[in-house]
């Protein structure tokens, strides 16, 4: 409540103060992406802008994207080849996920998705009748054998050398067979208009963002590629505020927690708390690790559907 | 009937055999009615794919669960249906099956339009069909999806061929007689029969190709629906994670060819007048033939449900139950039902194997081939490894849309028209090889 007449009061100040340096705004706009792209988790802080007819508009700084420069061909290459020396993971700690969909919000806001496109899904598993209910994230699992990219008829889904699977809007035909190919349900589709599409239609395509979304194409998790590139943590990791994620290099063993900022050694942390992969049986060989819900973070009296018992 | 039959043979004349195929080609009233209807069926249906690209494939309706539905089950069916041709003309051909010579265009006519509207339905389905060329520009051999196109495109060029070539003398005849022919028509006919004047040694030539055209054609129309199959027995999921779908789809293929055949060889005996040439023998025949493909259907079907059925996975265990007991058990248990069991039970009795009979129980069997091929391909979507949460109650069930179900009758349409017009232009019944096979001596004149 008091956060939202906060906001109010900033908004009129901004509206008053908008007018006289509207053109302005538009020069220092290049400082304010920075700002807004390091604030992605505030939600709803405005900026004004001035559009290119003149009219001084309001827009929420979350929303804010830089400017890419580099032609299409640097991008491409660029976002195929990925970041050299890097393997990315991450770990998922199940005992601590208490369904506050943080990063599903944040991940749909820097994605651009609409409310039932999920990149990461916060599921409600029960693994058989007897044993205890939990809250599994499930983001792409970047599987280093992964079924999607072998069935791409076209080379628009690949695995780049850091381990992040990506799929090139720019080529995409449609098929959706890696959806089918999926095991993870990991990957949706662009049925109609994608979201947001019409304002960023004049960007150059980056595969790293995927943006401009592209109708009639597949999309999914990107690990937040475009903030990696920042050295920066996916958007979800950095969302949650539970301290379910780490994320790191394997290269590096090393996996920064998104809530606290704690670095730890990531072959220890799988290890002493017996980490394991989403159906290891498969044989995709997940880059995704969860910890099991074991000795939860929060009171736990086996009935995830009371509200209650989790914020 | 079968005396009566023998006695018509021995006084068939090559004047009469040559006037009873040609006569429907030059003066037939319904069919050009029948093709008027089809190009308007065809034009609105166009207008419905038409919203479709304009609006993007959430008009139909699939979700990000269900992403592949009638389209892809439509497409499975049109490969199987296609595959009919290499059954007939070149298995039955090769092995010298000598009761096949008169069905054996229809079958390759049927072979050609169902291929190539198959080629198209898969188009039809994709998010971005105006980027088709990327499949040649950045095509990727690892995919099934490449694999497809080129046994499909193959196939259908083998199949075109296969329907030219042992056409040749039959159109140097056509040539020479149909008068009344159009002036494109007379140009067609002119080139593709080649100047053939059925010399002894244009002949051998002729049917050496053929024959070398109906081996080759045996492992490419396997490959077709074996790849067709690989797109699903591929991937991981429950209830397309078999190692016998392959055979299991071909044979299925069969079923639904043969009795496609027989639809068609009913539909124009009757409307072509060809009861002397398309005798009850031949339904007899194709009723034996469709029990022994459904028999051999069967058997894979009792391994691809009872095996998995009887060690109850927990991933398939959903699947399976689902299909036998639950909302999708009246659709599975009919396509059984109708398809296969009560076709074997029927057919081995020889008053079913009579004309109209058979071509009532084909009906039901191509019916039940189409559905078939709906419980393949869907449920399997509905039941993935991960529950389906937070999204809209519509992305748990499937149905298809109005705009989805007029673009599947538009590839209907259109290959009954493509049969229509190819039975229009060119003689359905061979003239050329009755006269060989029957010893009736004539001639091709320059």
């Amino acid at each position: 409540m008091t956060q939202k007449t906060s906001d109010k009061g900033r908004r009129n100040f901004l509206k008053s103060f908008g007018v006289t340096v509207g053109a302005a705004g538009v020069v220092s706009s290049f400082s304010l992406l920075g700002a807004a792209k390091a604030a992605a988790q505030e939600p709803e802080e405005m900026v004004n802008l001035l559009t290119a007819d003149g009219q001084l508009v309001q827009v929420d700084k979350n929303q804010l994207r830089p400017t890419v420069n580099e032609p299409l061909n640097e991008l491409q290459r660029r976002g195929r080849e990925g970041i050299a020396g890097k393997s990315f993971v991450m770990v998922i700690d199940l005992s601590k996920c208490r369904n506050a969909r943080k990063c599903m919000a944040a991940c749909q806001n820097h994605h651009q998705l609409r409310p039932e496109q999920h990149h990461i899904n916060v599921l409600q598993m029960q693994d058989s009748d007897h044993t205890a209910p939990y809250f599994m994230p499930k983001p792409c699992q970047h599987c280093d054998n992964p079924p999607c990219t072998k069935v791409c008829p076209v080379d628009a889904t690949f695995k780049r050398q850091d381990g992040i699977v990506l799929i090139d809007n720019e080529r995409c035909i449609g098929c959706r067979f890696c959806i089918a190919a999926c095991p993870y349900s990991a990957r949706i589709f662009q049925w109609t208009e994608p979201k947001d599409a019409e304002k960023y239609k004049d960007l150059t395509y980056n595969i790293e963002a995927n943006v401009p979304q592209k109708k009639g194409t597949v999309s999914k998790c990107l690990f937040s590629a475009d903030r990696l590139r920042e050295d920066k943590l996916p958007s979800c990791v950095s969302a949650c505020p539970n301290g379910v994620y780490y994320f790191g290099d394997r290269n590096e063993d090393a996996v920064t927690n998104g809530t606290s900022g704690e670095t730890v050694r990531f072959s220890k942390l799988i290890e002493d708390n017996a980490g394991y992969t989403l159906m290891e049986e498969l044989g995709t060989k997940p880059r995704v690790y969860y910890l099991p819900p074991k000795n939860r973070a929060f009171e736990f009296n086996g009935d995830l559907l009371n509200e209650e018992n989790l914020h | 009937m079968n005396d009566n039959t023998k006695s018509k043979e021995t006084i068939l004349s090559f004047e009469k055999l040559k006037q009873d195929i040609l006569r429907p080609m030059q003066n037939h009233k319904g069919l050009e009615l029948w093709i008027v209807f089809l190009v308007t069926v065809i034009a609105v249906c166009t207008w419905a794919y038409y919203v479709q690209l304009r609006d993007g494939l959430g008009v139909t309706g699939m979700r990000d669960y269900v992403s592949w539905g009638l389209y892809i089950a439509n497409f499975v069916f049109f490969v199987a249906v296609s595959l009919v041709g290499m059954l007939i003309s070149s298995i039955l051909g090769l092995l010298k099956v000598d009761w096949i010579t008169p069905i054996s265009r229809i079958a390759e006519i049927i072979a050609v339009a169902f291929v190539a509207v198959a080629g198209l339905v898969i188009i039809l389905d994709m998010g971005r069909p105006d980027r088709v060329v990327n499949v040649l520009i950045h095509g990727r051999f690892q995919s099934p999806i490449l694999w497809d196109v080129t046994v499909i495109t193959t196939y259908l060029v083998i199949s075109t061929l296969l329907l030219i070539l042992p056409m040749i003398p039959d159109l140097a005849i056509c040539k020479k007689e149909m008068k009344n022919a159009s002036p494109i028509l007379k140009k067609v006919y002119n080139i593709l029969s080649f100047g053939y004047t059925n010399t002894p040694e244009q002949h051998k030539h002729l049917h050496k190709m053929i024959r070398t055209l109906m081996v080759l054609i045996v492992p490419v129309g396997l490959a077709i629906h074996t790849v067709t199959s690989w797109l699903f027995a591929a991937t991981l999921r429950n209830g397309w994670d078999t190692t016998i779908f392959g055979p299991y789809f071909v044979a299925g293929a069969f079923v639904a060819g043969s009795a496609a055949l027989v639809v068609a060889m009913y539909f124009f005996r009757v409307n072509y007048k060809l009861q002397d040439y398309i005798t009850d023998l031949h339904f007899d025949k194709m009723g034996k033939l469709m029990v022994a493909v459904c028999l051999v259907y069967l058997y894979f079907n009792v391994n691809e449900f009872l095996v998995p059925g009887y060690k109850m996975k927990s991933g398939d265990s959903v699947h399976l139950k689902e299909l036998f007991f639950g909302s999708w058990a009246i659709m599975f248990w009919s396509s059984q039902l109708f398809g296969n069991i009560l076709p074997i039970i029927l057919m081995v009795n020889k008053r079913f194997r009579k004309p109209m009979p058979i071509m009532i129980i084909s009906l039901f069997v191509i019916a039940s081939a189409w559905f078939k091929r709906y419980v393949i391909v869907i449920p399997t979507m509905l039941h993935p490894h991960l529950p389906v949460q937070n999204v809209p109650d519509h992305f748990k069930h499937y149905f298809p849309s109005s705009i989805e179900i007029s673009v599947t009758v538009l590839s209907f349409a259109l290959a009954l028209l493509i049969i229509t017009v190819l039975a229009k232009i060119f003689p359905v019944v061979p003239i050329c090889e009755i006269a060989d096979q029957k010893g009736i001596d004539y001639k091709i004149e320059e």
